[in-house]
């Protein structure tokens, strides 16, 4: 038999980008405690709706942790306290009955929030544009295997290439900078032989693109905390060598090592 | 063939605009992650400047040496090697003079970067209305500012202090080094802001030199455990040796004795009279 919990949630409401936002305090009461995060919120918002109230807004989409799409502050932790999950993987059975809990909407400059929980990540969407992306052939698709690549290191371009975007890094970073995120799209492409012609191009033009619309990163490592595929702060390393060398290599000579 | 790759402009409105590029190699310092670099090969070089100077000031453990037939504090011996440093390929001073000036140059840069970097972060960010929780964040990394800052009041006091020999409390003479230092370190006042000023450059290192790694791409599975370690071990030796210097200038374990040398300073002679 599953427990049920009554929990006080104190939920940020904001009715749009430029109205100005409160917190409000809800009664959640009898939540299964198999129920995830996000369909405890169903549940006050089922209710809300019965009293005709507005349902509070909250991102979300798929509902397994790889879409992105969901995100919140809960109690003060970018996707709450479970370590390398998404809110949606954040389980009710994580707290306690009487449990208040605060949420927030990611907070940046360049995220500002549309309705309630849901804030605008577009900018992500522009630091993709600017590079994300690897020329491909058309026509055939090419056989498998058929570009040997070291274990290590596709291994690494797929531990970035685990980023689902959810804007975590931003959340969680004092400086609202986007470096993880830019780090895991950068790394997933310029560590692959796949990417190799693009490299510098993708590693000057994302990073520029980014810093027009996020803060600097100052080495906390909160980012890699808060993310919910625990894509690791190395890859911050690697952009910032990536970065520099864009501006220093002639790459005329590129593809000669 | 036009490049088909490349999306011209964003749809969305940024918060800052991409400046227009300098030259090479000014350009390098147009962008956060540029300016990072800065901050990572000044720091260094401060760094390497606050080891040297501690091991320098080592030599007042050492006491009176016999040097050129002349008895006389291994300090002021050390001191008058700086001031010799690489003659007879440069006139006396001037290297040493190469090496403030690359030491200004480092500060200027270390702190422009650290303003502009600022005013970045606080331009991209917004507080949570909440008590959010730090996880990885440390009290090191959060205070960067604020240590850095009161380091560098810390240093402009420093240098009035032992360098210009501005300050009332005591009576300076220029190259008489060990005289100064022991006259100035032996206020219990300045003794305590000399100790709490390191304590909080340790505090800075500790974050410094670990940053430094990650900001210059030094990034290797096989030595990163290492960086922690080594920001931590440079922290701590910089925390104890320098406050070693007023503990033991206070407890009388370093001190002057104008009996001991043949060229005292004068003041020391007019006060045992």
């Amino acid at each position: 038999m599953s427990r049920t919990l009554n929990l006080e949630l104190k939920i940020w409401r904001q009715d749009g980008p430029d109205a100005d936002g409160r917190f409000e305090v809800y009664p959640a009461l009898g939540i299964p405690d198999d129920a995830s995060f996000l369909e405890m919120l169903d549940i006050v918002n089922e209710e809300l709706i019965e009293e005709g109230r507005a349902p509070i807004e909250f991102p979300h989409d798929c509902r397994e942790g790889i879409c992105g799409t969901c995100g919140m502050m809960i109690n003060g932790k970018a996707h709450g306290p479970e370590k390398g999950t998404a809110v949606c993987q954040l389980h009710m059975r994580k707290f306690n009955d009487g449990d208040a809990i605060v949420i927030e909407p990611w907070r940046a400059r360049a995220f500002p929030v549309l309705r309630d929980l849901v804030v605008d990540r577009s900018p992500l969407d522009s630091i993709i544009e600017a590079g994300g992306y690897v020329t491909a052939p058309t026509g055939t698709a090419a056989d498998a295997n058929d570009t040997p690549i070291p274990k290590e290191v596709a291994d690494s371009a797929m531990d970035a290439a685990a980023c689902i975007g959810c804007g975590a890094c931003v959340a969680a970073c004092p400086n609202s900078a986007g470096q993880l995120f830019t780090a895991a799209k950068v790394w997933h492409l310029n560590s692959l032989p796949q990417g190799q012609a693009e490299r510098y191009r993708r590693a000057e033009n994302m990073v520029e693109t980014m810093e027009q619309f996020f803060g600097s990163c100052t080495n906390h490592g909160e980012c890699s905390e808060a993310c919910p595929k625990e894509i690791s702060q190395d890859f911050i390393a690697y952009l910032n060598r990536d970065y520099m060398k864009s501006k220093i290599k002639n790459r005329r000579l590129a593809g000669q090592s | 063939m036009a490049s088909p790759t490349l999306a011209k402009k964003s749809s969305l409105n940024p918060i800052r605009r991409r400046s227009k590029p300098l030259p090479f190699p000014l350009n390098l310092y147009q962008t956060a992650v540029g300016k990072k670099w800065v901050m990572a090969i000044t720091g260094l070089m401060l760094l390497g400047f606050v080891i040297g100077h501690m091991v320098g000031n080592l030599k007042m453990f050492i006491g009176v040496v016999e040097h050129n037939d002349e008895r006389i504090y291994d300090l002021d011996v050390y001191a008058e090697f700086l001031q010799e440093l690489l003659v007879p390929i440069f006139p006396p001073t001037v290297f040493l003079w190469i090496l403030r000036g690359g030491l200004l140059a480092a500060v200027t840069l270390h702190i422009h970067s650290m303003y502009s970097l600022t005013r970045m972060n606080l331009t991209s960010s917004i507080k949570y209305k909440e008590k959010r929780t730090w996880i990885a964040a440390n009290f090191a990394s959060r205070s960067m500012r604020y240590s850095g800052m009161i380091v560098f009041f810390y240093i402009i006091f420093h240098l009035a202090d032992l360098t210009f020999g501005v300050l009332p409390w005591y009576e300076f003479e220029r190259h008489q080094v060990q005289w100064n230092v022991t006259e100035s370190l032996s206020n219990p006042v300045v003794a305590a802001f000399y100790i709490i000023a390191n304590i909080l450059l340790s505090i800075h290192i500790f974050h410094g030199a670990y940053s430094m790694f990650q900001s210059l791409g030094i990034n290797n599975p096989r030595y990163n455990s290492l960086r922690r370690g080594f920001a931590t071990g440079v922290a701590i030796l910089i925390c104890v040796g320098n406050s070693a210097f007023p503990v033991a200038i206070l407890t009388g374990v370093v001190d002057y004795d104008p009996d001991l040398v043949d060229h005292p300073a004068e003041a020391s002679l007019v006060e045992s009279e």
